[in-house]
């Protein structure tokens, strides 16, 4: 087969207007079909992170007081609870918290080396919960030791407390003591006195994926305190593997049986962790799913702008195709110069647009805290777009091909 | 003639209902793309208080002395208390709020949980808040710590039936607080005048009360969602002396002169405050003042994301109409005989021209059409999204009218290049070849 490119440059050169309209339709769409995937590839990477949560048997139930009680008061009542929750045939475990990984309220504490130091060295999410904590969460503890009941500290929500104990994330622990090795060591974390880390575990997310706290991502402490808030506090819950369903049934009705001074929303008081993914990371798929529908409706048009316009380019040129069909040309050459056309088109489109792409990315990269498209990802699109433009292009080029010689003899 | 075009256009269209309705589609879902994500970002965007928000300012200063190198957005009790003593703008007022309990008059009521705000007696005339009964609180309410309360209409339907409540007592948490004034329906999107700590688009607030009543009472626990101190607290309860950014404090400045002598006194007052030992700067201290627009572009009030979702709707719509101009170039290419044949029997190039442009129009209203309805089920699906804006997401008229005006506007501009290659089809070529 023999593809001679310059009658199809010259050829061109008659539909200026037509050729660079294709183009530059590809070229956009190879830029918007780039990012978008690099877009979705990121918010995917976002949902998928681990959060350090046993998610499919912990629950949370979001737990207020109906009553004003001393802090003394609440902490009995707290108990209670716990003793209620532990001894439910479907619950594994149970711990009072301040806030729970991915959603659950609580706070930032800065962390420094020294007690004088004036400016942080960095800055953590407080946990805190009593010697439960981390076999409910089912958090792995990979190295160190879990807290002894008799460290359990009890906080009122007037109260600011610095246990002499804590247990560190592993990103916290690296980012304290890049030599490793953190066991043992100890911080402070806005207090006067220290706290010493006796227990290291990984992974487990911060309270909230604000993007303010992109810096201090997985940086995490747990102290052994027992919040008694006079508001109220979360309660987090283990169910046994598979009573997820039940234990999310039972435990209301248990804590409503010990105390009816409470008020558990019916609405979003109990939450399973599915439920809570699905809320945090929600705005993260949507962005995912629209620019998964924008790429697919965009390479369609893409497609069909190329069929119409080559069927048009097909039906303009039917006597010439008649007489070079005449004068000995295959019917695979009239298929040949079609889509040797559109590869010539769709590659300078392409060559356009990888410009594009990049340019888009750097610009995005300064104004919505995108980071660097790998050059991946305009390969594919560069492949996919050939393709398509290839595969668009084959059936108006196959009716071309189909025009038979005699049309060289007829005037229309 | 426009009857004439109009009915040649629908005959053309007719004879290609494939490539008519591929332009149609190409149209249609890029107007509802950039629709559904234009009336999102119009929304979020839009003047919460229009006529106004150009004197209202959001003043920042920095008593953090950890080295940081913006202005803070909070304000300490000091620094707030201080700024609104000096008195040196038209209006001031400082702003925090909680969910704090709210009981009703009636005796055993459970409580509900309600958004209080607690300010200063500015706060209304300077927000423009409307009175459906009674008024705010006066500046001598404010000295004295009085227990009075103005409470939304929402809360007086709840609690009151409607009527008037002026005089009657709620309680708050353990104290009872008399209602000095019943809102008219206010709730302002975004919720400007307190962002700091909260979501931008939360519902309304039920309950206002004096700043100087919730630090009586400071067990009410009225101190915001953004605590942010940085030292150890040796008070949880009583803010007043602590290390702690929690307060948002606005000024009211009516001409310009005001505004650059606002500006001034913050630099004056910071230097002031680091003779006194508070503030720690080198060289010029770092104050801001920003008017609310700018407060709300600062504080990244409309999410990255929606900004970015409608880029990339431009975008799409960018390649539809290339999509549609190279279909309509090849549509009227096509029918040169004909539009040959109208040119040797006496019709201008524009005559041709404006004929082209009329099919291009009518493919532009259909897209609108279409375009109206992705845009509709887009809106549907964003109301359905958990964000804190979703309920707000709806097509107003002025966007309605946009979707058309934009529709037509994009098939005329894709229709022109088309229209100009067809009207200079020469009419004695087109005849000889056939």
């Amino acid at each position: 087969m023999n593809i001679q490119i310059r009658p199809i440059l010259v050829a061109l050169r008659r539909h200026k207007a037509g050729t660079l309209l294709i183009a530059l339709q590809i070229a956009l769409t190879l830029a918007i079909v780039c990012n978008a995937l690099f877009i979705i590839r990121q918010r995917l990477a976002n949902l998928s992170e681990p959060s350090g949560v046993d998610e499919s048997s912990v629950f949370v139930i979001r737990n207020q007081w109906a009553a004003d009680w001393p802090t003394a008061q609440v902490d009995t009542q707290v108990k209670a609870d716990m003793l209620a929750l532990r001894q439910l045939p479907a619950v594994r475990d149970a711990t009072p918290a301040s806030g729970y990984p991915l959603k659950g309220g609580g706070w930032d504490n800065y962390i420094s080396m020294t007690p004088d130091q004036t400016k942080p060295t960095t800055d953590a999410a407080v946990y805190t919960g009593d010697e439960h904590f981390i076999d409910t969460l089912g958090a792995k503890l990979i190295v160190g030791r879990n807290f002894r009941p008799e460290e359990v500290m009890v906080m009122g929500t007037q109260q600011a407390i610095t246990p002499p104990v804590v247990i560190v994330t592993k990103a916290l622990a690296d980012k304290l003591f890049p030599g490793g090795n953190a066991l043992g060591k100890s911080f402070y974390a806005m207090g006067t006195t220290p706290s010493t880390i006796i227990g290291i575990v990984d992974p487990l997310q911060r309270q909230g994926v604000d993007r303010w706290a992109n810096a201090y991502a997985g940086q995490a402490l747990i102290w052994p305190i027992r919040a008694a808030f006079s508001g109220g506090l979360f309660y987090v819950v283990r169910a046994k593997p598979g009573q997820l369903a039940e234990a999310m049934r039972e435990a209301p009705k248990a804590l409503i049986a010990q105390s009816h001074m409470r008020i558990i929303d019916p609405k979003d008081g109990v939450l399973d962790y599915a439920t809570i993914r699905h809320m945090v990371y929600d705005s993260d798929r949507g962005m995912a799913i629209l620019m998964g529908i924008i790429c697919v409706v965009l390479l369609a048009i893409t497609a069909a702008g190329i069929v119409g316009l080559t069927s048009f380019w097909v039906g303009q040129r039917r006597r010439q195709i008649g007489v070079r069909r005449a004068l000995g040309a295959k019917k695979r050459d009239i298929l040949a110069y079609f889509l040797t056309e559109n590869f010539l088109i769709s590659t300078a489109g392409v060559a356009l647009g990888a410009v594009l792409a990049i340019a888009f990315n750097l610009w995005t990269k300064t104004r919505f805290e995108m980071s660097q498209m790998s050059m991946t990802y305009v390969g594919v699109g560069v492949i996919v777009l050939l393709l398509l433009g290839q595969g668009a292009v084959l059936a108006p080029a196959l009716r071309a091909s189909r025009v038979s010689p005699v049309e060289a003899t007829r005037s229309v | 003639m426009f009857g004439y075009y109009l009915d040649l256009a629908w005959r053309s269209l007719k004879r290609t209902p494939i490539l008519t309705s591929l332009m149609v589609l190409a149209i249609g879902l890029g107007i509802g793309a950039c629709i559904t994500t234009l009336t999102v970002l119009h929304l979020l965007s839009g003047d919460p208080i229009p006529g106004k928000s150009a004197q209202l300012f959001y003043p920042q200063v920095m008593p953090d002395t950890r080295s940081k190198t913006e202005p803070e957005i909070g304000f300490t009790y000091t620094d707030a208390t201080n700024l609104l003593r000096e008195h040196r703008a038209d209006r001031q007022a400082i702003v925090v709020s909680n969910n704090i309990k709210v009981f009703g008059p009636q005796a055993g009521a459970r409580p509900m949980s309600l958004s209080t705000v607690a300010t200063t007696t500015d706060f209304f005339p300077m927000f423009d808040v409307p009175f459906r009964y009674g008024a705010g609180w006066t500046p001598t309410e404010d000295g004295n710590r009085a227990r009075v309360a103005v409470i939304s209409q929402e809360l007086n339907d709840k609690l009151f039936g409607g009527g008037n409540s002026i005089g009657r007592n709620i309680r708050l948490d353990k104290w009872d607080f008399r209602i000095v004034g019943v809102l008219q329906h206010w709730q302002p999107q975004p919720r400007y005048y307190d962002l700091y700590g909260h979501g931008a688009f939360a519902s309304g607030d039920s309950v206002f009360i004096p700043f100087s009543t919730s630090r009586d009472l400071a067990d009410l626990g009225i101190e915001g969602n953004a605590l942010d101190c940085w030292e150890q607290l040796t008070d949880q309860v009583h803010l007043e002396n602590q290390p702690c950014l929690w307060l948002q404090y606005w000024v009211e400045l009516d001409t310009p002169a005001k505004v650059s002598a606002y500006r001034d006194y913050l630099v004056s007052y910071s230097e002031q405050q680091k003779a006194l030992g508070r503030f720690q700067f080198n060289g010029k201290p770092l104050t801001g003042l920003h008017d609310l627009m700018d407060w709300l572009g600062y504080l990244q009030v409309v999410p990255s994301d929606v900004r970015l979702q409608t880029w990339v709707a431009f975008g799409f719509l960018l390649v539809c109409l290339i999509n549609t101009v190279g279909l309509l170039l090849a549509k009227f290419l096509r029918r040169s005989g004909e539009i040959g044949v109208r040119r040797a029997l006496g019709a201008s190039r524009r005559a041709v021209f404006a004929q082209m442009l009329t099919e291009a129009a009518l493919v532009g209203v259909a897209g609108g059409m279409l375009g109206l309805l992705l845009a509709l089920t887009g809106l549907w699906a964003v109301r359905r999204s958990p964000t804190d804006y979703a309920a707000l997401a709806h097509l107003d008229l002025r966007m309605f009218l946009v979707t058309f005006a934009l529709s037509i506007a994009a098939s005329l501009v894709a229709g022109l290049l088309p229209a100009w290659r067809a009207c200079q089809i020469p009419p004695a070529l087109q005849l000889k070849s056939h």
